[in-house]
């Protein structure tokens, strides 16, 4: 009793510390930049503007892609860890059941096709790609009796994400419009985004996001065996039908807004469960406050790299999240799924 | 598998015993129908008779010259890499029990996409890089590339031994690095690059000579024999280590050799054609599933990879007016199948 109490805690501060850098991650990418803001700069700037400079830079620049960096690292963090939950499959990532691929052959289609080249129109067609793709996974990986299965699931969306990704490339080697288009979209960014496409994703985000907590306890009983949990009263197809809308939100709406960033959903969920164990109840905030935090420190990091220039956040998170993930899974033994 | 109905009438274990067999062997002829029609088809088209001809010895200069220069080692290359690619996917997916690992995992392809992608990209915008880039050639970043990250992983992988499930995350880790260099890459260089880019990493056979085919086929006449030889070991790889032990395999030795040969096989075919996109995942999966194995069979793997990017290679050349990059249509003609597969089966179990 006292031990399950004393980790109870323990994984509440941890929650709280969480927040906490999350936070000071927070302010510190609002006020480092190609142009520093002191932070009684970023204070003006954030309680009381006045139209200076400084003022402008904040609050239509540097607070947007704050604010996108979390939403997308929280989603992206979450998604990643209902989808290792779902496959139990390490190498599951939220573009797994096609979303990423979905989005990305939607937005090429669109500019292929209609010669569609505002980032407007991107952000629709990314998320109605990615959600009828994963409908197409899901069905193909549910079809027949049984319903759908890891296995299944796993392989249908790695095959329509191959098919996909067969035919953006077919249309960027036929259409040189399409690849210069595709090539900067591809390596994911949550700079230069326009505020209104926040406002576009947020309620899918939010959706997403309860229906992800919702899932938690369902998931935990679906990885003692498909079979002890229909004993003990899970309706199995229900609760995997679940966890794919709520993926699809999530990964859909951060998709949708800055490109496809990887990593973060493939790796978050290692990190999370390193410390949490396989409860999902602990893993999927913790998999979201991680996911938000890197995805600010990275996209800092991004800035400062190239200083005045900047690298994008997606390649950022690639280059130098890699090294510390293959640094943690060589330290200290995994928690399998 | 109608040719099997009539089997029902023996012992049960027959009919098992004999897909596999069966399999690659059908497999085999079709492939050696679609490499015929690939050498007759094309923009020069020509009959049975003018290739066999041509074939031994007749034909005029032109004739010779499509048949010898262009069209068999081009055929002969998407052959022999589709097979590389295919030995190399159930390798993979074997040692780490795992359907969707494929030498993208053991960082061979991503390692190569990124030397190769890397040349092409900075050959012509650095000039100092660009003397070095054109002296050591396309083929040999690729390799360069795909080698040094396959290196990579298996060291980071080591600790103590290498583990099936540690060497899949790292290799995640460094694909994902390897990745994303490439997709920075695509976007610094100019859009011809980007395309001429592109077109290398999803894997083409356009203009192949006999210097591509050559160590494709070297790599597969010395390590196919050698990975069949491995195949019982593979078979016990498939249970967690310390039963491996006890079942008396050398388990550290065989699964580097194994993993060895997969890295080769890749890295090879794909200096020699490009990472064709999807081969080395869906064939395995694809044996395993016509052969009714419990693992990937590996002749089974190596017909079904060549057959695949022999058909696919005769879509792309002759299909669409243009000519299309040969990974676009593993990909586009692999994927349906894999998927009909996996619900027939589905369907098969129930009824």
């Amino acid at each position: 009793m006292g031990a399950l109490a004393r980790r109870r805690r323990r994984r509440i501060v941890g929650l709280l510390v969480l927040v906490g850098l999350a936070a000071a991650a927070g302010l510190a990418s609002i006020a480092i930049g190609s142009k520093p803001i002191g932070l009684d700069g970023v204070w003006h700037g954030l309680v009381a503007p006045t139209g200076t400079e400084n003022d402008i830079i904040i609050r239509s620049l540097r607070v947007p892609r704050t604010e996108l960096a979390v939403l997308a690292g929280i989603a992206l963090g979450v998604a990643g860890s209902l989808i290792q939950g779902h496959t139990r499959n390490p190498l599951a990532d939220p573009g797994l059941l096609g979303v990423t691929s979905g989005a990305a052959f939607a937005v090429v289609v669109g500019i292929f096709a209609f010669g569609m080249t505002s980032l407007y129109s991107y952000v629709w067609l990314a998320f109605l790609g990615a959600v009828v793709t994963t409908g197409l996974v899901f069905l193909l990986g549910s079809a027949g009796r049984g319903g759908p299965t890891p296995l299944t699931l796993a392989l249908a969306g790695a095959a329509v994400s191959a098919l996909m990704v067969g035919l953006i490339s077919a249309m960027a080697v036929i259409d040189q419009q399409s690849l210069e288009a595709f090539r900067f979209w591809r390596v994911g960014a949550v700079a230069g985004r326009d505020p209104v496409v926040i406002g576009q994703v947020l309620p899918f985000l939010a959706v997403g996001l309860v229906l992800a907590l919702a899932n938690a306890p369902g998931l935990n009983a679906l990885s003692l065996g498909e079979d002890v949990a229909r004993s003990i009263g899970q309706h199995v197809t229900r609760t995997r039908l679940l966890g794919i809308v709520a993926i699809t939100l999530l990964t859909g709406g951060a998709v949708a807004a800055c490109g496809p960033i990887g990593f973060v959903g493939l790796v978050v969920p290692h990190v999370a469960r390193f410390i949490t164990g396989p409860d999902h109840r602990w893993l999927l905030p913790y998999s979201g406050l991680i996911g938000a935090v890197l995805l600010l420190v990275a996209d800092i990091i991004g800035r400062v790299i190239a200083w005045p220039s900047e690298l994008q956040v997606g390649i950022v998170l690639a280059l130098i999240g890699a090294p510390v993930f293959v640094g943690i899974v060589r330290r200290k033994r995994m928690v399998r799924l | 598998m109608t040719a099997l109905q009539g089997l029902r009438l023996g012992p049960v274990g027959l009919r098992f015993r004999l897909r596999p067999l069966v399999v690659p062997l059908v497999a085999l002829a079709i492939t050696v129908l679609v490499v015929a029609l690939n050498i007759r088809l094309g923009d020069f088209p020509m009959t049975v008779g003018d290739v066999l001809r041509v074939l031994f010895g007749g034909g005029d200069a032109a004739e010779q010259y499509i048949v010898f220069d262009l069209r068999l080692p081009r055929t002969l290359t998407g052959l022999l890499i589709g097979a590389a690619f295919g030995v190399s996917g159930a390798i993979t997916q074997a040692i780490s029990r795992n359907p969707l690992a494929s030498p993208d995992v053991l960082g061979v392809t991503p390692g190569a996409s990124a030397g190769a992608v890397g040349v092409i990209v900075l050959a012509s915008t650095y000039g100092g890089a660009a003397t070095i880039a054109a002296a050591i050639g396309l083929p040999v970043a690729a390799l360069i590339g795909g080698l040094l990250s396959a290196a990579l992983v298996y060291v980071l992988a080591w600790r103590r031994g290498v583990d099936g499930y540690r060497l899949v995350l790292v290799g995640i880790g460094v694909q994902a690095f390897m990745l994303n260099l490439t997709y920075w890459l695509l976007t610094i260089g100019d859009i011809s690059q980007a395309g001429q880019a592109l077109v290398w990493i999803t894997g083409s056979l356009n203009g192949r000579s006999w210097s591509d085919l050559v160590p494709v086929a070297v790599a597969l006449a010395v390590f196919l024999p050698l990975s069949l030889v491995g195949a019982h070991v593979l078979g016990a790889l498939q249970f967690d280590d310390d039963t491996v032990r006890n079942l008396g395999v050398r388990v550290e030795l065989s699964r580097f050799a194994l993993i060895l040969i997969a890295v080769i096989l890749a890295a090879i075919a794909t200096a020699a054609a490009g990472p064709v996109f999807f081969v080395a995942l869906a064939t395995p999966q694809i044996a395993q599933r016509l052969a009714g194995t419990a693992r990937p069979p590996l002749v089974a793997s190596a017909v079904i990879g060549a057959l695949l990017v022999s058909v696919s290679d005769l879509i792309a050349r002759t299909t669409f007016g243009i000519e299309l990059p040969v990974g676009v249509v593993t990909a586009v003609l692999g994927a349906p199948y894999l998927m009909f597969l996996i619900i027939r089966k589905r369907r098969e179990v129930r009824a």
